[in-house]
């Protein structure tokens, strides 16, 4: 039981990471983005390619399975998958946004969702792979509770990139028109905002999150190109459970889904482990569907 | 009969039944603008359903009722509009996309359901030993295919005559209406959530019929025939084709399968034994970058709907 809550934290906190990127483009650019879940493989991949091609040790330190070298190549991987995502808007969705109705987006989203996990997947193949082959051994923190430092250093890093985040949009110019594009677009544009430069930078900051959700899921649990596609489900449902484009209703979205999942093995056989968020989301949308702290593009009409 | 012909009547059985489910399919986006993102999971549950019904009785599986085919395929057709119904309920008053995030997720649970429940779906073996239909009564399988790509011209045939006759009855007026001007339908007093549950349930059963015979031609389910990918192939052959028109949905149903099946065997007999797995994931891909190329490039497909007046 424990144990349980301390895996459904783990793996909250990576859908709560994936989910707030999800839910800033479902509140700024309006589609239910369905590639948004390969950003999360695209990540960790890049920063096990980063790792590869310098041939850098990932350098332990203390406690920790990874050092300096892993982090250096996460910041690598979050620049590398921004230009992907910056790319796969110029190329894809910024001509479907100019001219069709936004349905046409999330056809396009799902296209191009499979177009990238099999690039992944010629590029690294399908097995399972690491960071790292060293074993990690786990503390035992109480009785019948292991956890591993990786994880606590996850769980860290989580709770400060989402104060940050949510100082930036608080407080700075660029997050306040980002919050003001997703509340009334054409007022945004009229009030002289670069809409163009808040996409970007939407794109870059989901994108960036996205892959340390990557990298987190490769550290503490395993490399596969299916991540992102097991992933699409659990995000979608932890951002309209938070309400779309509420940041902070992502995150406990995602560790209410987290939980959810994890906890569930000990009622329901674990096969039906992946459809939990599934449950989760048509429960939020039959009886709440803007979700537990409406957002600012509410789900109902 | 000759090899060639012997393959085209069962690829004609095959494209023609992904035919049955781009009309359905092409009933909720071409026609309505409602975006199904989980085919396979309605397609399954026809297939599913009209397995377990029409099933022999086998005493470590529930189920296995021993039922006529045209029940049995009714059952499931019923099952997928019921499970349509559900999602439709849910989602279909709120903004579009959650109808497309719902439909994802109940083909994976429906997956997870095949995978699992194994004394009703028999699990990862599937249900095999099926009846065919009729089967007895013909000599052998290649006449029997000829007698079943007739059964599946006749269904296309009287599901295209009624979608034809429906989307030209003032109900199917105000889908276009509901798909291009919300608003203005809703204001002239329609039930637009109504409308669009009407429409869903319709097009899942009729993507449930496609699966129910699906089954009744091979003889056996299996979760392998069930796979995410399907509902990509599906939406690229009605994107193809052509959405908004009947005849492009089942063109692009025929043209796609050519594609894929020609490309499948190009790559099973060109490609390396080592490389064949590479192969396969750019063979997906391709699917993938058609989609999107269409979407990007001719958005009407081969033969698009027809604009203005009809």
């Amino acid at each position: 039981m424990l144990q349980a809550i301390a895996d459904g934290f783990m793996s909250g906190a990576i859908i709560a990471l994936g989910a707030i990127g999800l839910t800033l483009t479902m509140g700024i650019l309006r589609f239910a983005n369905f590639a948004h879940a390969e950003l999360v493989t695209a990540g960790a991949y890049i920063a096990l390619a980063v790792l590869w091609l310098t041939g850098a040790f990932m350098g332990p330190i203390g406690p920790f399975s990874f050092g300096i070298p892993m982090l250096l190549a996460m910041v690598v991987a979050m620049a590398g998958t921004s230009v992907l995502a910056l790319t796969i808007d110029h190329l894809v969705f910024r001509r479907l946004r100019d001219r069709s109705g936004h349905m046409t987006l999330v056809f396009g989203s799902f296209g191009v969702s499979l177009v990238v996990r099999m690039i992944i997947l010629l590029i690294f193949g399908g097995a399972a792979t690491y960071y790292s082959n060293e074993l990690q051994i786990a503390m035992r923190v109480v009785p019948g509770l292991r956890i591993m430092p990786d994880q606590l250093f996850v769980l860290g890093l989580t709770v400060v990139i989402v104060v940050a985040l949510h100082f930036f949009l608080q407080r700075t110019r660029l997050g306040l028109s980002m919050r003001a594009l997703a509340e009334n677009p054409e007022l945004t544009r009229v009030n002289g905002v670069d809409t163009n430069r808040v996409i970007r930078w939407t794109w870059i900051i989901g994108a960036s999150l996205a892959t340390i959700a990557g990298v987190f899921y490769g550290l503490t649990i395993q490399l596969r190109p299916e991540i992102g596609f097991h992933l699409i489900l659990p995000l979608f449902a932890a951002a309209i459970l938070g309400g779309t484009g509420n940041v902070i209703g992502a995150v406990i979205g995602g560790l209410i889904v987290g939980m959810a999942e994890s906890l569930s093995v000990l009622f329901i056989p674990a096969g039906y482990k992946l459809a939990v968020p599934f449950l989760i989301l048509l429960l939020v949308l039959y009886l709440k569907p803007t979700g537990l702290f409406s957002g600012s593009a509410g789900g109902a009409k | 009969m000759s090899g060639f012909s012997i393959y085209l009547i069962f690829f004609l059985i095959i494209a023609l039944n992904y035919g049955i489910m781009g009309l359905g399919l092409n009933l909720q986006w071409g026609y309505t603008g409602l975006f199904n993102a989980g085919v396979v999971g309605f397609y399954a549950i026809g297939a599913y359903g009209a397995a377990i019904l029409v099933g022999p009785d086998r005493d470590y599986l529930i189920g296995g009722f021993d039922l006529p085919w045209p029940v049995a395929i009714l059952g499931g057709m019923a099952l997928a509009a019921l499970a349509a119904l559900i999602v439709g309920l849910a989602t279909l008053r709120l903004r579009e996309e959650y109808l497309a995030i719902a439909t994802f997720g109940i083909a994976l649970s429906l997956q997870l359901v095949a995978l699992n429940f194994e004394s009703l779906t028999g699990g990862a073996n599937g249900l095999v030993g099926l009846p065919r239909p009729l089967f007895h009564l013909f000599e052998d399988s290649t006449t029997y295919n000829l007698f079943f790509l007739g059964l599946v011209i006749v269904i296309l045939g009287i599901v295209w005559f009624g979608l034809e006759l429906a989307v030209r009855s003032p109900w199917g007026r105000l889908l276009r209406a509901v798909r291009e001007d919300e608003s203005a339908a809703r204001s002239l007093g329609k039930n637009i959530t109504l409308i669009r549950l009407q429409v869903f349930v319709l097009g899942c059963s009729l993507i449930g019929l496609s699966g129910g015979l699906y089954v009744a031609f091979i003889g056996f389910v299996s979760p392998t025939d069930f796979l995410p990918l399907l509902t990509f192939q599906v939406w690229a052959m009605l994107i193809v084709g052509g959405s908004g028109n009947n005849a492009g949905a089942v063109l692009g149903a025929v043209v796609v399968w050519a594609l894929w099946t020609m490309s499948g065997l190009a790559i099973s007999r060109v490609a390396p034994v080592e490389l064949q797995s590479q192969a396969g994931a750019i063979q997906v891909m391709l699917i993938g970058l058609l989609i999107v190329a269409m979407l990007i490039f001719r958005p009407r497909g081969l033969i698009g709907e027809k604009t203005g007046g009809s």
